[in-house]
């Protein structure tokens, strides 16, 4: 170990303070990036999981339900399912690296104190985004079509991952305040699993028992599928029509339910990271 | 002018148990230029001094300014002067060690190709080049720890803050850390850090603070610490038992106090001023007598002597022995 040279300007400062966000954010995200890059599971989890739920999903039940074109109908139902899970990324990742210290660095550097957050965040929208196209794709070879127009599946498309992007906030919250990676995740698998499958994700409402029908009709999962197969032309005019309000109006709601969590969780989540720190 | 000031700071911590005063009236001050160590025992409030003056939490109670920047209210401020490296190493495990230091020059906003120099550079510094491209991951915990610090010198700050910054270090990264540390400070790099080692405090910092609940119950340079317990001492060791008493008026005749035995009552020692002569002068008196020794020499009172002394029990036990042996003696 040799001689320190001569003190440097310390942070000297390059850039307006946006450009500074920007730099911040982007830096945060790069580790986020090669983290998914680094972490097999997350690889796996993200490419491999889509294909095998679409394929199992289309091929084993297609038979059992009692609609012309279950494929058409299970997709949206897998997209707003992989997406959420997708989500929940975020939590852990923020407990883990409070367990692991990196927290406290970030903390101590002149850093945006959103930063951190926003890499995390669109982490998760990477792995997401990642995951779509994936499943687009397996769902196109086993049949799924999107029958309205460009924007209908664009609009489609950016909704699952809107909706992903603003859970993984609140995700993030919930990692921040558990601290433990382990709970969040299987947190995220005790609450996501009935939350997805009590809703129009795999069955459509109108087969479900009244009480599961209730819940899952207001159920915003429900809207989220709703709205994905309004916006790819996968609803089914044979079914009678949705009687909550959420349903008759899913793109509304689910807009309406993005902008709520983003209000919301964004500033506490900014608060939150404010004052943590790791043991 | 002092870098770093701290006036009655106060942390409570809500523990299920109740309340925990971690911080219980911290005074602080520490001119520029100078190390200033944190002594304590364990659970005595160092790593949480270390927090509040770094803005990893905010104090309770009490003002704290680094570089005149008040901490809590001026935190971003502050981080731009100050690196730290805390007492568990702060780094990503999926980034390389490259990566890790690179990322923290980013967000000191030093610039791409600045960032990628430093990181080069401080790899070479704490000798990690062969290992400068695998995930942190697969690091042992003493490169881990290196290259966190390596973290805190990334701006060059003026200010460093390092919570046990040798724990877990092998003998020769230790020496090394100290050779960094100590460069640093001669070019003018204000330093606060916590130890365990007392060696550490002794050789690297200008002032020692000793904290103990949550409080500075000490403070000064190592040597004015030590004084406050009693200069040097001369002890030495008797073959023979049947000597003790010759070698004991021995003692006292050029001794600054009453001779203590201690154990088997063929070890004794005596408060001394001028060591060198003392111990000579006993020498010769010994030889004369015909008295034969197994060991003889100075001691000189450690830091440990102080830290123990200063923090608690087992400097009382040791006086309670030393009072039922003077009984036994006398
Ligand atoms: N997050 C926390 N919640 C509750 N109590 C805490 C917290 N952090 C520290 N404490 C308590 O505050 C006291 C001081 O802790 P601190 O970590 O500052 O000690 P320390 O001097 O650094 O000890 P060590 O030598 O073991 O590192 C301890 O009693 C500790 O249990
Ligand atoms: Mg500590």
């Amino acid at each position: 170990m040799s001689v320190v040279t001569e003190q440097g300007t310390p942070g000297s400062s390059s850039g307006s303070p946006l450009a500074q966000w920007f730099s911040d954010g982007w830096i945060a995200t790069r580790r986020n990036l090669i983290k998914i890059k680094r972490v097999p599971d997350i690889l796996v989890f993200t490419i491999l999981q889509p294909i095998m739920f679409v394929l199992l999903f289309s091929q084993v039940y297609a038979g059992a339900m009692a609609i012309d074109n279950y494929t058409s109908f299970l997709m949206a139902g897998i997209f707003a399912q992989t997406v959420i899970f997708g989500s929940t990324y975020s939590g852990s990742a923020m407990a883990q690296d409070l367990k692991e210290g990196i927290i406290d660095r970030f903390r101590t550097l002149p850093m945006s104190t959103s930063a951190v957050l926003i890499g995390r965040t669109n982490g998760d929208l990477m792995i997401n985004g990642i995951s779509m196209l994936i499943m687009m794709g397996t769902g196109w070879l086993v049949g799924w079509r999107v029958t309205t127009s460009f924007w209908g599946l664009l609009g489609g498309i950016s909704l699952l991952l809107l909706f992903a992007y603003a859970f993984s906030w609140v995700m993030a919250l919930l990692g921040m305040s558990v601290r433990s990676p382990e709970v969040i995740n299987n947190a995220s698998f005790m609450i996501l699993f009935p939350l997805t499958f009590i809703s129009n994700a795999f069955v459509p409402l109108h087969t479900l028992p009244t009480v599961l029908r209730n819940i899952a009709e207001w159920n915003p999962v429900s809207a989220l599928v709703q709205s994905a197969r309004v916006l790819f032309g996968n609803t089914d005019p044979s079914f009678p029509p949705p009687t909550s309000w959420t349903l008759q109006n899913p793109v509304i709601t689910i807009i309406i339910g993005i902008v709520l969590m983003l209000l919301i969780f964004v500033p506490l989540c900014i608060r939150k990271f404010g004052s943590i720190s790791s043991r | 002018m002092a870098i770093i000031e701290a006036r009655g700071l106060t942390k409570i911590y809500s523990a299920k148990t109740g309340p925990v005063h971690a911080l219980d009236g911290l005074d602080l001050t520490v001119p520029k230029g100078t190390v200033q160590g944190l002594l304590g025992p364990n659970g005595a409030g160092k790593t949480t001094a270390v927090k509040v003056l770094t803005t990893l939490i905010k104090p309770t109670d009490g003002e704290a300014s680094v570089a005149g920047l008040d901490v809590v209210r001026e935190a971003k401020a502050v981080r731009r002067s100050i690196g730290v490296s805390g007492q568990y190493a702060a780094v990503d495990e999926n980034l390389t060690g490259f990566e890790n230091l690179d990322m923290v020059g980013r967000l000191y906003h030093l610039g791409k190709k600045e960032s990628r120099r430093r990181a080069t550079e401080l790899i070479e510094m704490f000798e990690l080049t062969a290992a400068q491209n695998r995930p942190v991951k697969g690091f042992s915990g003493g490169m881990r720890r290196r290259i966190d610090l390596a973290g805190a010198l990334v701006t060059r700050p003026e200010i460093l803050f390092l919570d046990e910054p040798t724990t877990g270090l092998d003998p020769r990264s230790r020496l090394g850390m100290w050779d960094v540390i100590k460069n640093l400070v001669s070019d003018g790099t204000t330093v606060l850090l916590t130890t365990q080692y007392l060696e550490e405090a002794d050789q690297l910092a200008d002032n020692i603070a000793v904290i103990d609940g949550g409080k500075v119950i000490a403070e000064g340079t190592s040597d004015e610490l030590k004084a406050r317990i009693g200069g040097h001492r001369i002890e030495l060791t008797i073959i023979d038992a049947a000597d003790a008493g010759a070698a004991r008026e021995a003692l006292a005749r050029h001794g600054a106090g009453e001779p203590r035995s201690s154990g088997d009552r063929r070890t004794m020692e005596v408060p001394v001023e001028e060591g060198a002569i003392a111990l000579q002068r006993v020498l010769t008196d010994l030889s004369e007598a015909g008295v034969q020794l197994h060991d003889a020499g100075i001691r000189r009172p450690t830091l440990d002597d102080v830290f123990l002394k200063l923090t608690g029990r087992i400097a009382e036990e040791d006086e309670a022995t030393n009072e039922a042996e003077l009984e036994k003696t006398t």
